[in-house]
């Protein structure tokens, strides 16, 4: 089978978790002889020959074709009506105004430069990076008529889906990494709610990383069950990660790692860390990452007079993120809503035991970690003193969660996923 | 003869250096050389250098009618040491005039008197064998907290430590009504004197200089010493108290303020009926006219005169407890590594750094910080603190175990 894939970033060149699914995806495919065509907005030229990329900033876009301005007039009202960038200086805000005052469907053929330098990143052009994604799929769908189906990774990439399948027909399956109430609660952005929501629409069948995704997307979305499948994400590498580094401080660590936003669930692993100390002297925390919540996080620990014991590193990436897996005693994801969540295997993979909330779609797939409810704080506390305290459970699931990781290959997702095409073919 | 009394704050702190969660238990050296060594040699140039050579030139050339008033931390003479000793020199040469007055502090210019006596006169003590070391066998005898902070009950420990007079803030709060431009004493002890800084003459020169929104801006010394002249008959003192970093530092040399102090003393001496004097002296001549109540710590610092640039919000509050929880076991241990760290790290400007009251001093406060935020600040001096309290457990373990 060939898969005519839209994604927007690709390893090495990636800031978020979504790159890496993808990566792994493409590899399991590879290793079911399945060949893909995997477009990016932008390719930096080392990625790692595994598909037939194609770079979406080298398209030349025909623009005399009837069918494309069709869908760059379906297309604009995204570019005019949306801020994703709340903060703007006065001058950029005027550029952004004057811009939306245009009126962009009467916009004449000039408009369509032949090529489109995408910064693939998510900066304040992403709505208009994305509508441009867009009309380079619908061109990419044109030329290139050998494929059998259209696979879009998220928001995104949905709208490039939906071009595809309207120019050639073939049919479409959106990939659901994380939504918009994942991101950002009860206060949606609406215009990045309605790209979902038409993208799943538009969809012939509908992919979740989780069943706590399948279920945002059946209930928020009013997408049917039936029409979604749930394929949860898998390890690149399984093997145990013998790790150079030592620990330094005689106290045990316990370890928050991740973005400090509302998402992340930082402050009931605050509020956890407090009723252990009240009992142990003999642990440290950690808090590593930023966020808009940090300082909010600062404050609650001088107030709760744990500072001394309460440390934040800031973001952490490369070697530091080993590191700090190495010297972390238990790790800990109180996420609000994770459609996902790879990180607590990354901490098994370092033989950390870990505690995860029910809230996350990883406590679908690991069995041997402690699961909470993020929100029960005295749950959290009572788990992270028993792992630190207890050394049978944290030996077992030091010794299981290794094995439990060799069954999270990204060729059984794969398998799965060629399934799911040929049934959506089938249809 | 009326008199002024000029004194000079001269501080700097040991800044730490980028200090991360990793290091703890690892790295024990907590201090940012680079940074330290060129503040110190910035200010050198443009402040302590020129100043003493200009303050040198005017106690000579008036023969004895010009002094002034100096204090430095431990903290600051353990740098000059290290990175300046052309300025030690020069600071040397000028006490040894006999014009000039040193005065007593606390060694890491630290915030122990609101906390402890103990390691209050502990500090008090390192610092005057400091001054004796460093400036030939001289004492101090009259004191002055960092940044003037005083109260009541400090007053008390500080007559108890034997000092006969202490310098602070002319606070409008405390004062009301009454004058800055008279000698005080100290509620608890009549026998301690009180110098109030008169803080409105005080900050022209030091705050206002070169603000040009000011609207008695330019600061010409005819029109100070009209305000020094429109001083009632009666009231005997002018205490001029400030930074020694406003020459030159906070107030570039471009502004004219070397030339505003050039042009000062002789004006003073031919316009006015003030002379210049030494706090010792002054508390020899003058009598106190009353007691002055002040049962809450004041300080020189921002709008408020209060503690708040230091202590009061959460950040700074833990910082402060839990370093003072291990003042006990330090001195026991008496160990001069930890002694040193100890010292240093009770240092106020630590604490002002973790201040959080952006929108009145803020700006000053972030002038002087060398972190982007008071929450860098806090996590920073949390590890260090972290690192060092595990270095104490260490040194408890070793000590106990050959007991």
């Amino acid at each position: 089978m060939r898969v005519l894939m839209f994604g927007w970033e690709f390893p090495p060149h990636i800031s978020g978790g979504l790159g890496t699914a993808c990566y792994g995806l493409v590899k399991g495919m590879v290793h079911h002889d399945q060949e893909v065509i995997f477009v990016v907005p932008k390719l930096w030229g080392d990625e790692e020959p595994l598909a037939d990329f194609v770079n979406a900033s080298d398209v030349t876009i025909d623009y005399r074709e009837k069918k494309f301005k069709s869908i760059w007039k379906n297309l604009t009202y995204l570019e005019v009506s949306s801020f994703l960038v709340p903060y703007l200086g006065p001058e950029e805000y005027q550029k952004f105004t004057d811009y939306a005052i245009h009126d962009r469907a009467d916009v004449d053929e000039s408009i369509f430069t032949n090529k489109y330098q995408f910064s693939g990143k998510y900066g304040k052009n992403l709505m208009e990076e994305v509508s441009r994604y867009a009309l380079t799929a619908a061109q990419i769908a044109r030329d290139r008529k050998d494929f059998d189906i259209i696979h879009a990774h998220d928001w995104l990439s949905f709208p490039a889906g939906i071009a595809a399948k309207e120019i050639s027909g073939k049919k479409l399956v959106a990939h659901v990494h994380a939504t918009e109430y994942d991101r950002s609660g009860e206060s949606v952005n609406p215009p990045v709610f309605e790209i979902e929501k038409a993208g799943m629409e538009a969809a012939d069948h509908v992919v979740a990383v989780s069943q706590l995704t399948k279920n945002i997307i059946v209930n928020r979305y009013g997408i049917p069950a039936e029409k979604v499948s749930v394929l949860h994400n898998a390890v690149l590498d399984a093997s145990i990660i013998k790790s150079k580094y030592e620990k330094k401080v005689p106290e045990k660590i316990v370890t928050f790692l991740g973005r400090i936003t509302f998402q992340k669930g930082p402050e009931y692993f605050v509020e956890a860390a407090k009723k252990v100390m009240d009992r142990d002297d003999n642990v440290r925390f950690v808090m590593a990452g930023s966020g808009d919540l940090l300082n909010r996080m600062i404050d609650r620990v001088a107030e709760l007079r744990m500072g001394h014991k309460f440390h934040f590193t800031g973001f952490l990436k490369g070697d530091d993120v080993d590191h700090m897996y190495a010297i972390s005693d238990v790790y800990v994801m109180p996420s609000v809503s994770e459609p996902f969540g790879i990180a607590p295997l990354e901490a098994v993979r370092h033989n950390t035991p870990t505690i995860i909330s029910k809230q996350s779609g990883v406590a679908e797939v690991l069995q041997n970690a402690i699961k909470i409810d993020f929100w029960d704080v005295d749950a959290m506390a009572d788990a992270m003193f028993a792992l630190l305290h207890y050394q049978g459970i944290s030996k077992m699931f030091k010794e299981l969660g290794s094995e439990e990781l060799k069954n999270l290959k990204w060729e059984h997702v794969a398998a799965k996923l060629v399934k799911i095409y040929e049934k959506t073919l089938a249809q | 003869m009326r008199t002024i009394c000029f004194y000079f704050q001269v501080h700097q702190p040991y800044r730490l250096k980028p200090y991360r969660f990793f290091d703890i238990g690892d790295d024990h050296y907590y201090w940012d050389d680079f940074l330290n060594r060129s503040v110190m040699r910035r200010v050198a140039q443009k402040c302590y250098l020129p100043m003493n050579a200009l303050l040198l030139d005017l106690i000579e050339r008036h023969k004895g009618a010009f002094k002034v008033t100096f204090s430095f931390s431990g903290t600051f003479m353990d740098q000059m040491e290290a990175y300046a000793p052309d300025v030690l020199e020069s600071f040397q040469r000028l006490v040894a005039t006999g014009q000039v007055e040193v005065l007593s502090e606390t060694y890491g210019h630290s915030l122990a008197s609101l906390k402890s006596k103990e390691e209050f006169s502990r500090m008090v003590d390192q610092h005057r064998d400091k001054i004796k070391q460093l400036f030939n066998g001289y004492t101090p005898k009259v004191f002055r907290n960092t940044e003037l902070i005083y109260s009541d009950k400090i007053g008390e420990m500080v007559h108890d430590m034997g000092y006969t007079g202490v310098l602070t803030e002319g606070a409008k709060h405390v004062l009301g009504w009454k004058s800055p431009n008279f000698v005080y004493q100290n509620s608890i002890r009549p026998e301690l004197k009180v110098l109030l800084k008169n803080f409105r003459l005080s900050d022209d020169i030091a705050f206002r200089f070169s603000n040009k929104t000011w609207s008695d801006y330019p600061l010409t010394v005819d029109k100070f010493i009209s305000w020094v002249n429109a001083i009632p008959k009666s009231e005997p003192v002018l205490n001029l108290f400030m930074d020694y970093e406003t020459f030159g530092e906070h107030q570039w040399k471009e502004t004219g303020i070397f030339d505003f102090m050039r042009a000062l003393p002789e004006a003073v001496l031919s316009k006015t009926d003030f002379g210049f004097s030494t706090p010792s002296e002054v508390l020899g001549q003058v009598d106190a006219i009353s007691p002055i109540h002040v049962p809450i710590p004041i300080s020189w610092a921002d709008e408020e005169r209060d503690l708040t640039a230091w202590l009061g919000n959460d950040l700074q509050d833990e910082a402060f407890d839990r370093l003072y929880e291990l003042e006990k076991t330090v001195r026991q241990l008496d160990d001069p590594d930890l002694i040193r760290d100890w010292n240093y790290l009770q240092t106020s400007d630590h604490f002002y750094y973790m201040c959080t009251k952006f929108f009145s001093d803020g700006d000053i406060h972030s002038y002087f910080s060398p972190y982007d935020t008071p929450y860098d600040a806090f996590i920073n001096y949390m590890n260090v603190l972290s690192d060092f309290v595990l270095r104490i457990k260490e040194k408890k373990k070793e000590v106990e175990s050959v007991e």
